[in-house]
């Protein structure tokens, strides 16, 4: 049976012994979107995906990919899948070429197709000068982009990766997502796990939130703003009578709360930036002096503290 | 068999690479038979010697010559002459011999007439096979000795006399006990022989254990997972395993043994034989190391558990001394594959075919059977999550 989404998942439940590690999870992803899927350590991403990949056994639910069933038993579904583990999954002893030539045997590639592939795959990581090296002498960057490439060497019609960030230093992470943002461009289906808001931000096209092995919201970042109600938050720092600015400013259409504070104002607006002319005009008729102005939009942070009522990591 | 195959290659590629392993594989085994059979070869070509003394103070007595010259017509004994009891006491002392034999005074009289007499045995007590084997020797013709007395004493009974033609005909009948030594080529397996054959058994457990014990590395490196979401069947990934730890063995043990023919000189008998018994003995250790390997959650572990089961069943097996088959250590020394190799090798050896060897066979490949059903089964569940 042919289908719209390449991926489509409903009532994913696992569990080790008494622990619930994933509880009903269900989403799509059509072909060209990046989905994530957000949330903290041990929230169930890693083994959602497990069962996704079939990996993993499931004690409920259903995983099909372009509407054909996939479990721990299939094989041949496995073909269009492709793979980036959380941890650095390559052979330390075998080159880069090496390694890439073993996992493409794997996917039934042989000959001239497998040699071309392997070359078009390390120019994109950026290895081309460096593939007959043995691994275990690149930098982690340069492992983490052999890493992802061998996720992307079977041209997979799904891209699974779990949390291939961590641990990568600025520049690489920059080049893992600008990778992920052109596969999902060129029709990629992608599902990406993270605990880091930005990247969800920048990549995903819908975010599942996902706590505690559940999914408490799903929707485009827009969508998830909303959802929770979350405001835009307008910081003013000003000079003079700033109790006559506060109540100046929200008189201004769009502001829903202005307040004195620390030397300046704070303000909830629906949209910040559309009122920030407006607010400037009230400030300025009550003689106070603005030196700064800040606006800071609601994010996804915001919205899985609303959701979860605690921090989507502890780092910063 | 083909994704198998894919994944075997690839381990071996790795093993190839890995020093370590060809060290254990080839360099060790080949160098500890090399060094075995040099230290304890170099005994073996000398052969058993020993040098006595005997004092005759039965100067009337026909015996003490008699046993003289049993000793004499023994090619590994040198005899010293020994005016005294005192000059051949010191010569045992300051190690000149390995021990006297002193006949006492009228020792012959005594014995004919059903009197007994004591024979002294004096030891180097730095030579003790010497003088065993020189305490042997003296029990060997007292006992003798009693046998003609018996059978002279039956004639009598008899109603015959007891003269000297009695005798002499006792001695025909009942003649000394003589010790005979052969040619070690003849039939017995020689010392390079015995530590190439050992060393080849001791570390085909050490050489096929990287392999069964892959697919914790594939989950330490976080390989596994990888291979797992690849369009192959686990299955695959088990065989491939499997089959490079066979192919690691049975390599490594075929260069054992053309290389200690070749180099050391050893014997390893019917090529059919040995053909047979190292592809049971690679099955076996593949199915006993991976059996071990599936019990333990770490690398290291496996590692430290496959050392541990090398080496008890490497003594029990007798890869290092031979062990004797009468007695306890001789009947559970089949409770290791090491053994049942260590008996079929050595009767292969010793001249024997694959005929022969048909019990140390059914040894090995029963229990490469039944250690490889359970280690699959486990690592079946390894992979399965």
């Amino acid at each position: 049976m042919e289908s719209a989404e390449v991926l489509r998942c409903t009532g994913l439940r696992k569990t080790f012994g008494e622990r619930v590690a994933v509880d009903d999870v269900g989403f799509e992803i059509a072909p060209g979107e990046t989905y994530g899927l957000l949330g903290p350590n041990g929230a169930g991403k890693t083994t959602t995906i497990s069962m996704i990949c079939g990996l993993l056994t499931r004690d409920a639910g259903r995983v099909t990919l372009q509407g054909r069933e996939l479990d721990t038993t299939t094989i041949d579904v496995k073909a269009a899948i492709g793979f980036v583990p959380q941890e650095v999954a390559i052979y330390p002893d075998l080159s880069a070429r090496e390694n890439l030539r073993f996992f493409g045997k794997l996917y039934d590639l042989s000959g001239r197709e497998l040699d071309a592939r392997i070359d078009r795959i390390l120019e994109t990581i950026g290895l081309a000068d460096r593939g007959d090296e043995r691994t275990d002498a690149f930098s982690g960057g340069m492992k983490r982009r052999l890493n992802i490439g061998l996720g992307m060497l079977n041209d997979p019609i799904l891209l699974v990766l779990d949390e291939p960030t961590v641990g990568v230093d600025p520049q690489s992470r920059n080049a893992i997502l600008d990778s992920v943002e052109a596969l999902a461009s060129e029709g990629m289906a992608v599902l990406y796990t993270t605990h880091y808001m930005e990247e969800a931000e920048r990549l995903c096209d819908r975010v599942g939130i996902l706590d505690e092995g559940t999914v408490k919201a799903e929707g485009t970042r827009r969508e998830l703003i909303s959802l929770v109600g979350e405001h835009d938050r307008l910081r003013i720092e000003a000079h003079g009578d700033l109790a006559a600015a506060a109540a100046a400013a929200a008189g201004v259409p769009g502001v829903e709360e202005a307040a004195p504070r620390d030397g300046g104002l704070d303000l909830l607006a629906r949209d910040a930036r559309a009122s920030l002319a407006d607010v400037v005009r009230a400030v300025d008729e009550t003689g106070a002096g603005i030196t700064s102005m800040e606006v800071r939009e609601p994010n996804l942070e915001a919205v899985f503290l609303h959701l979860t009522g605690k921090a989507l990591r502890d780092e910063g | 068999m083909g994704d198998a195959w894919t994944i075997a290659t690839k381990d071996l590629r790795r093993r190839l690479r890995d020093r370590t392993a060809v060290l254990v594989a080839l360099v060790l085994p080949f160098g500890l038979a090399f060094i075995f059979s040099l230290t304890l070869g170099d005994v073996e070509s000398r052969g058993f010697e020993a040098t006595y003394a005997v004092v005759d103070r039965d100067a009337s007595g026909h015996l003490p010559a008699e046993f003289t010259a049993l000793l004499e017509r023994l090619d590994f004994v040198t005899l010293r002459e020994a005016a005294t009891e005192g000059a051949a006491e010191s010569l045992a002392e300051d190690g000149t011999v390995d021990a006297v034999i002193v006949f006492p005074e009228g020792f012959t009289e005594r014995v004919q007439g059903g009197r007994g007499g004591a024979i002294t045995v004096i030891a180097d007590p730095d030579a003790s096979i010497s003088s065993l084997v020189a305490e042997s020797l003296t029990t060997s013709f007292a006992s003798n000795l009693d046998a003609i007395g018996l059978s002279v004493a039956l004639g009598a009974e008899a109603g015959r006399p007891t003269d000297d033609a009695l005798v002499a005909r006792a001695q025909a009948v009942a003649p000394v006990a003589e010790l005979r030594t052969a040619d070690a080529d003849d039939r017995a397996v020689t010392q390079s022989s015995f530590f190439a054959i050992g060393m080849a058994v001791f570390f085909l457990f050490f050489a096929v254990e990287f392999g069964v014990r892959g697919l914790l590395e594939e989950r330490e490196e976080g390989t596994l997972a990888r291979l797992l979401v690849a369009p192959i069947s686990p299955s695959s990934v088990i065989g491939g395993k499997a089959l490079a730890s066979f192919a690691v063995g049975l390599v490594s043990t075929t260069l054992l043994v053309l290389a200690t023919t070749w180099l050391l000189d050893a014997r390893w008998g019917d090529p059919l034989g040995v053909t047979v018994l190292v592809l049971g003995g690679v099955l076996a250790a593949v199915g006993v190391t991976a059996l071990v390997a599936t019990l333990a959650t770490t690398t290291a572990q496996a590692g430290a558990y496959v050392s541990i089961v090398a080496v008890v069943g490497g003594l029990l097996g007798g890869t290092f001394f031979p062990i004797s088959q009468a007695g306890f250590l001789g009947t559970i020394r089949f409770l290791s594959p090491q053994g049942w190799l260590m008996e079929g090798f050595q009767a292969l050896a010793y001249g024997g075919t694959v005929g022969e060897i048909a019990g140390p066979l059914l040894g090995v490949f029963t229990i490469a059977g039944v250690t490889g059903s359970i280690a699959w089964a486990r690592s079946r569940r390894m992979v399965a999550a």
